[in-house]
């Protein structure tokens, strides 16, 4: 059973992230902000972490570095050694462009796959929206209720003072 | 957050849009029936791609005899198109992630399509090579994996191979990057069309895609990466072409200058391109406010700068066949200017040098139609360019009994049209099948240079009087 949620819609990105802010400056936790496009700002106003897919991308895209300059060399090296013009068969110049292509190729696959599975996206996943609209032009600020101490009365105020233009509740919750 | 706003700047979208105006907007023509102009020119397409098939089944059928091609001349038409193509795929890629890199927040209106056409571009480009494998169904051995051949392995020396990585490397990732990008919208699409059929689609497509901004955190994380890989990676891949043919001792084709001479010919070229397919899209789709006409001067001044680069590249090669004081290079040189091909030279240096001196002019720039004219001339000059690197380095070579002369068979000119049919086949089902502007990302943009967020269609706010100064680039 999801936790219950309660909800301000606003209808545009300052008023979100003005409102997000005030009430994280409160002591509460936000629990999401739902936006249809990427607000800069509101990760810092919630208080998220920046992500830490960037170390990710860098193991992966290293791997890929490493694999391609080893089986290179264990290829035109140790086991099938090619003869071209009296080259060296240890030619690294020659096997750059392999290397950077695998180092991008893992790298920028992984990463993306890597990013999937931490957000749990998946093809055909079933969408579950707090709002109707939250594609289109509203952005929704969601809030837990925790238990009886919850303050709705002093969210609502302070939400409407951003120009909140609606607010509700969503007692079955999203997940 | 919103932007420090100036009013020396002028909004990137016009027409005081709100929020859902936009989605109305771009998902308009994908929820009417296809005009009969749209049949019109997707039954042209497909005809021609049909052409196509016929002259390349015949081809994979007898073998590659039926090409015009001799001992001497042993690339012609087949390797011009395939860099011909990848060169139009480097707009996209360039608009969509070095654009993005470097903040330009005007890509947004042109991103998605301008990476649809690389996608299709880079599959024309391919399917050459392929057809000139001769055995196109073993294409295969060219990848690296264990095998009851010996295991026989491929050359890793072999610029030809790095170009098998580079090629495949380049369409993965685009094709990541653009489906990335269109995650959010497909969920747009979900939530407001009404046919279930759609939604469902829509639905699988959107991977449940709901809007949370911890999401969006790691998506724009995701996407900055990609971005970041993207951009070497766009300057390696024409690179990595050239080298098919640095690599080699001809005279012509063994020049240091190739690769940053190949990367600015391919921009310019696919900027062309771009600049085609907008001029018409933004008239039949009606995103006139979304792709201005300072969209369009922008992309004409990437392309002036990129295509004085390729004068210099020309420049240079004659330069260097004199200072170089080899023979061989000076004949080659003297060969394209004045020999039996001159006329091919002389195509390619108006078109590609020549006439683009036009776009220096701001009212020729602002002139859809003469943009229009110019981005065509553009790319048979950058054809052209191909066409005189691949066959005039090669058709008298260093022996004169050996000297011969190449021209197209009906079937290779057939296969070129085919291509053509292949791209405007794919990017015509594209500008019906999915939207055609990257919906979340033009509405992260919409209040650029204006004071207030238009939010609704009641709270509209005026906008300021427009600045007279040039639209400041930097976002």
């Amino acid at each position: 059973m999801a936790k219950p949620l309660f909800l301000g819609i606003f209808e545009n990105e300052e008023d979100v992230v003005r409102a997000t802010r005030a009430t994280r400056e409160r002591g509460y936790e936000i629990y999401d902000v739902y936006a249809p496009y990427a607000v800069h700002g509101l990760d810092e106003a919630m208080g998220l972490r920046p992500s830490r897919l960037t170390w990710v991308c860098l193991v992966l895209a290293g791997g890929g570095f490493l694999i391609a300059t080893l089986a290179q060399f264990w290829i035109g090296a140790i086991d099938w050694p090619l003869n071209v013009g009296g080259r060296p068969f240890n030619s690294l110049p020659a096997y750059l462009p392999v290397m950077f292509e695998t180092t991008v190729l893992i790298g920028g696959v992984g990463v993306t796959l890597a990013m999937l599975i931490r957000a749990r996206l998946y093809p055909g996943k079933p969408a579950r929206l707090v709002h109707e609209e939250v594609t289109n032009n509203r952005f929704v600020l969601a809030m837990v209720q925790e238990d009886s101490s919850f303050d709705q009365i002093g969210l609502k105020t302070l939400w409407e003072s951003c120009n909140a233009v609606e607010i509700r509740e969503l007692a079955e919750g999203i997940r | 957050m919103s932007q420090v706003y100036s009013s020396l700047r002028k909004p990137l979208i016009g027409g005081h849009k709100s929020l859902g105006d936009v989605t109305d907007d771009v998902a308009r023509p994908l929820e009417r029936r296809a005009t009969g102009l749209w049949w019109m020119a997707f039954l042209t397409a497909l005809t021609v791609l049909g052409i196509g098939v016929i002259a390349v089944s015949y081809q994979i059928y007898t073998g590659i005899g039926t090409w015009g091609l001799n001992r001497t001349v042993g690339w012609g038409f087949d390797i011009t198109n395939f860099v011909f193509w990848v060169g139009i795929g480097h707009a996209g890629t360039l608009i969509s992630a070095i654009l993005f890199v470097f903040r330009q927040r005007w890509r947004t209106s042109i991103n998605r399509s301008a990476e649809a056409m690389t996608l299709f571009a880079v599959m024309c480009a391919g399917l050459f090579p392929l057809i000139h494998m001769g055995r196109p169904w073993l294409f295969f051995w060219i990848a690296p994996y264990p095998n009851f051949r010996g295991p026989l392995w491929v050359n890793f020396r072999s610029p030809l191979l790095w170009d098998f990585f580079a090629i495949s490397t380049y369409f993965i990732i685009s094709a990541v990057f653009w489906y990335i990008g269109l995650m959010p919208d497909m969920a747009t699409l979900r939530d407001r069309t009404q046919s279930r059929f759609k939604k469902v689609i829509y639905g699988w497509m959107s991977f449940g895609w709901n809007g949370s901004t911890r999401t969006w955190v790691r998506y724009e994380t995701t996407y900055m990466l990609l971005a970041a890989f993207a951009t070497p990676l766009v300057l390696s891949v024409h690179s990595i072409v050239s080298m098919d043919f640095a690599t080699a001792v001809i005279p012509g084709w063994h020049t240091t200058i190739f690769p940053p001479y190949f990367v600015a010919g391919a921009v310019f070229s696919g900027f062309a391109m771009v600049l085609t397919l907008m001029l018409i899209a933004r008239k039949v789709l009606n995103y006139e406010e979304y792709i201005t006409v300072d969209h369009i001067e922008k992309m004409c001044k990437v392309i002036l700068a990129t295509g004085g680069i390729v004068a210099l590249a020309y420049s240079m090669e004659a330069f260097m066949a004199w200072y170089s004081v080899n023979h061989y290079e000076r004949f080659v040189f003297l060969n394209r200017a004045l020999g039996p091909y001159a006329w091919a030279y002389r195509i390619m240096v108006l078109c590609n040098v020549v006439l683009p001196q036009l776009l220096w002019f701001k009212r020729v720039r602002r002139n859809l139609i003469a943009v229009f004219i110019m981005s065509i001339v553009i790319n048979i000059g950058m054809w052209f360019e191909r066409f005189v690197i691949v066959v005039t380095s090669l058709h008298r070579d260093f022996l004169p009994s050996s000297w011969a002369m190449y021209s197209p068979t009906i079937i290779e000119l057939a296969t070129l049209a085919g291509s053509f049919g292949l791209f405007f086949t794919c990017f015509l089902l594209f500008a019906r099948l999915l939207p055609f502007i990257a919906i979340g990302e033009v509405k992260a943009v919409l209040n650029y240079a204006r004071p207030h967020p238009p939010s609704s269609d009641e709270k509209r706010v005026p906008t300021p009087p427009a600045g007279k100064g040039e639209l400041a680039l930097e976002g």
